[in-house]
């Protein structure tokens, strides 16, 4: 009896370590940003519309504001518009969007078409500001505090109970409710 | 025998490389040989974050080249391989990098857990045969007189 002892332990040990992995697994939309905590990349570039304007991040300086990776290219930017929308329409922060990718005639007509949840867009047509927040799909979603940090990032669609539960609560009290 | 199996093997292997060739994803050439290697070489450690288990030298997707053209600009600008690999990790963090840090927390069982099981296996194996040794040197029953009853 004693020799089936070990090897069953073993066993046992090696199924409960499987189990733990399988079930704890992080699928590719729950792995942390590398960015939280840290300061957000600082960006200027051309906005949507507008030939002549640049947005910077400086503008943004001293209060919470929120970047949203998005494309029309982008199913699940489809997806979470109308509760983009209806976040917009609470006007607590300002929503950044960033064009990632895309082509400026179809993200104008998307707007159009959807309407804009967004203060500004900003066009990263190569990608740069994207890689630059750790950005490896559409959409992505940041939080950035007063201090200029990125206290959260969602990445997949936003919906108005992750806006309650992660963004909101983490932005606090102040702004206009 | 020998003859005619070889040259068919070099043939497999002749059309593999060119099937390889011909999927290859990137064909960025570099001016300097030396870049041209370490580019290799990193594009190779690099997690295409899109779709996990590929490196971004053969992931087909934007995001992979757009990781690319920044190991080439950074490469090219003079950057140490530590150094691009530690701006990776920077934005993406530790999980782009196909080996991570040994000494992180976070991914420090990963290079122990292999090195325990490995070891276990071994005392495991030197258990079962001393056991085995003690049997038959404990064992003084004549060989033979099982063998006609079979």
């Amino acid at each position: 009896m004693n020799r089936f002892i070990l090897p069953v332990a073993v066993f046992l040990g090696l199924a409960a370590l499987l189990y733990i992995g399988v079930r704890h697994s992080p699928g590719k939309n729950d792995m942390p940003s590398a960015l939280i905590g840290k300061p957000a990349p600082a960006f200027e570039l051309p906005v949507l519309g507008e030939t002549s304007r640049k947005f910077s991040t400086h503008e943004f300086a001293g209060k919470p504001w929120v970047l949203n990776v998005w494309g029309t290219w982008c199913v699940a930017c489809r997806e979470e518009h109308e509760d983009l929308m209806k976040i917009a329409a609470q006007k607590r922060v300002p929503i950044v969007g960033l064009s990632y990718k895309d082509d400026d005639a179809a993200a104008t007509d998307w707007l159009n078409q959807l309407g804009n949840p967004y203060t500004v867009v900003a066009v990263d047509k190569e990608g740069r500001t994207a890689i630059n927040f750790g950005v490896y799909g559409a959409p992505e979603t940041f939080l950035i505090d007063a201090a200029g940090l990125v206290q959260y990032r969602l990445a997949g669609p936003m919906t108005p109970e992750i806006w309650q539960r992660e963004f909101l609560s983490r932005i606090g009290g102040g702004g206009p409710r | 025998m020998m003859r005619s199996w070889k040259p068919a093997a070099h043939g497999a292997w002749l059309a593999l490389l060119l099937a390889a060739g011909a999927l290859a994803v990137d064909t960025t050439v570099l001016p300097d040989p030396k870049l041209q290697e370490r580019y290799e070489a990193l594009t190779h450690e690099l997690r295409c974050m899109q779709c996990m288990n590929n490196n971004i030298a053969d992931s087909p997707v934007g995001l992979a080249s757009d990781l690319r053209r920044d190991v080439q600009e950074q490469l090219l600008a003079g950057k140490s391989d530590d150094e691009i690999r530690a701006s990776m990790v920077r934005r993406y963090g530790n999980v782009i990098l196909f080996t991570p840090p040994v000494k992180d927390p976070s991914s420090f069982w990963v290079w122990l857990l292999p090195a325990l099981a490995a070891l276990g296996g071994l005392l495991i194996g030197v258990r079962v045969v001393r056991q085995r040794a003690r049997l038959v040197a404990q064992d003084d029953s004549p060989v033979d007189a099982e063998e006609p009853r079979r």
